[in-house]
């Protein structure tokens, strides 16, 4: 297993470095349209073939790499931090406070996340700039993706106040901050890692999701969402393989992340 | 003392459903283009036109009176009217909730069945081989996006309804391998079998009981996930269902639509978990 795990993190690694080095390593920018050159095969110049505006594929992947790699672990540590928090902080307090916490996770589990997500997304202002739209589909992620952690973090909290480390730690004369986060925020360190690895997979299919429909990071900028949007005509991408390099890149990753989670984090 | 638990759950149930409703009817109100339209962009459009556009969103401004009449006109059964499709909202919801049950309906079902196939003959018949082959099928499915397997499926004129299956079976197998591999460890199991107990015996009488409980948790959970990837489905594969009426109606902005939605949609996840809840709370009293 640990093998494993050691080429998940080497393969993950290496993708992360490339589209790091997206800007020396790209043939052209993401967005250069080459006129004499729209829905080019696979050559030696354009390694995966040119799009129907004629945008290297190959340079669009490497950018739209390193947008997703680097912003979903970026709305994953959002919505983790919420969730330590929110849900944290009322398995801590108890009473009233957890009881209002509880009922408010209910309501954001009561709706699909998805459903919610698409409500927000699909009301930004039609002016807004591609830039604008990459930071606010991840920004909204983070926001929107925090209550199933809440949960298990709230649970995790609730169980640590109870515990004999914490009863001896009052008992020794150590109360509020100092309790949570020198006693309780360490011991639950396993579960929030937990849910901040589990929650980058999610965003990364999400905001996957939503680029197939259109909600996803606005053009020219490209994502593995929008990317993925040449595949609503699957026919042409059988015939021309080369159009399924960002799907197969997205199952490399996302099969890395599961593997990077132990069969215990699974099972839990 | 009954009636009583049934009266707290039952009104929990409600709030919980109407401040989701308050919820999204805020999302839409205070998204920064609420009052934009498409239609404003018509260059045809004079000044007076576009401003006639701005005016009609104009007794949706103030929300809470907006959701209290809405609340009001709701509880005579009347939702409104779709501004972008300019229907009754509830026979929108009537028309289109047939096509989307029926994928959820027929994806949730498959799932389910397949996950649960698979782990019962991985743990029960110790077949090494089977485990292998879910596991690996069940690792490559929860790597693709739903949507992508559907569009692959709709093209090739395979059932679209298949595309909910294989995202919920992952969930399914893993979860009902490890619940089923433990149960086949618990001490009443090893005695029953130990005694001599046929395998299918062993299994209704010792093992299905023991894992009841947290598999219905999972069915609960599972409705909200299956509509989730629903919505890209139906709007890829053209299925004129919720998660596509949905969709248009963000698009569009469409507030008595969304609102409407919303409520529907979280009635249903807790009526779900509910349910759930009830049939867990039956077999953990069955099996005391």
């Amino acid at each position: 297993m640990n093998r494993a795990r050691n080429i998940a993190i080497g393969v993950l690694a290496t993708v992360f470095g490339l589209s790091l080095l997206a800007n020396f390593l790209a043939p052209a920018p993401y967005a250069t349209q080459f006129r004499d050159f729209i829905s080019a095969p696979a050559s030696h110049r354009f390694w995966l073939g040119t799009d129907e505006l004629g945008r290297d594929r190959w340079s669009r992947l490497l950018y739209g790499t390193r947008i997703s790699l680097l912003l979903a672990p970026a709305a994953a540590l959002l919505s983790t931090v919420m969730a330590v928090l929110i849900g944290g902080v009322a398995g801590y307090l108890g009473g009233w406070w957890d009881r209002v916490v509880l009922r408010v996770i209910d309501i954001f589990l009561s709706i699909p996340w998805l459903f919610l997500f698409l409500i927000v997304r699909a009301l930004l202002p039609l002016n807004t700039s591609p830039l604008i739209s990459i930071i606010l589909t991840f920004l909204l992620m983070g926001l929107l993706g925090w209550a199933s952690s809440a949960r298990i973090i709230r649970a995790g909290a609730q169980s640590m106040r109870n515990s004999d480390l914490v009863l001896h730690a009052r008992a020794c004369g150590c109360r509020g901050g100092r309790l949570l986060l020198v006693h309780i925020v360490p011991n639950l360190k396993p579960v929030v890692l937990a849910q901040f690895w589990f929650a980058i997979p999610t965003f990364i299919l999400g905001e996957a999701s939503l680029g197939l429909i259109g909600l996803g990071v606005g053009e020219p900028l490209p994502s593995w969402g929008n990317l993925l949007r040449e595949l609503a005509n699957p026919q042409a991408a059988l015939s021309h393989p080369w159009m399924l390099a960002p799907l197969a890149v997205l199952v490399v990753v996302m099969s890395c992340f599961q593997l990077l989670l132990s069969p215990k984090e699974f099972a839990a | 003392m009954w009636i009583g638990r049934i009266a707290r759950h039952l009104g929990a149930f409600v709030v919980t459903t109407l401040i989701a409703g308050l919820l999204g009817a805020t999302l839409v109100r205070f998204g920064p283009g609420f009052e934009a339209d498409e239609q404003q962009l018509d260059p045809r459009l004079d000044a007076q036109s576009i401003q006639a556009l701005r005016d009609s969103h104009s007794q949706e401004r103030n929300l809470l009176s907006f959701y209290a009449h809405f609340l009001g006109r709701m509880a005579t059964g009347d939702l409104g009217v779709s501004r972008s499709l300019a229907r009754p909202v509830r026979e929108l919801l009537a028309e289109r909730a047939k096509v989307t049950m029926r994928l959820l309906g027929a994806g949730l079902a498959g799932g389910w069945i397949l996950g649960l196939a698979l782990a019962a003959t991985a743990v029960m018949w110790r077949a090494p081989l089977v485990e292998m082959t879910a596991a690996a099928a069940s690792s490559f499915f929860l790597c693709v996006p739903t949507a992508v397997i559907a569009l692959f499926l709709f093209f090739t004129n395979g059932p679209v309804r298949f595309a909910i299956a294989l995202l919920i079976f992952p969930k399914v197998f893993r979860y009902a391998r490890n619940l089923l591999a433990e149960a086949y460890t618990q001490p009443h199991v090893l005695t029953a079998r130990a005694r001599g107990l046929s395998e299918a015996r062993v299994f209704l009488w010792h093992v299905a009981p023991w894992t009841a409980p947290q598999l219905l948790a999972l069915a609960g959970v599972s409705l909200g996930v299956a509509f989730g990837a629903a919505i890209p489905i139906e709007v890829l594969c053209d299925f004129p269902g919720i998660g596509q009426l949905a969709w248009k109606a963000a698009l569009a902005r469409d507030l008595p639509v969304l609102v409407s939605l919303t409520i529907v949609i979280a009635a249903i996840t807790q009526l779900t978990n509910s349910a759930s809840d009830v049939a867990i709370a039956l077999c953990q009293r069955g099996r005391r």
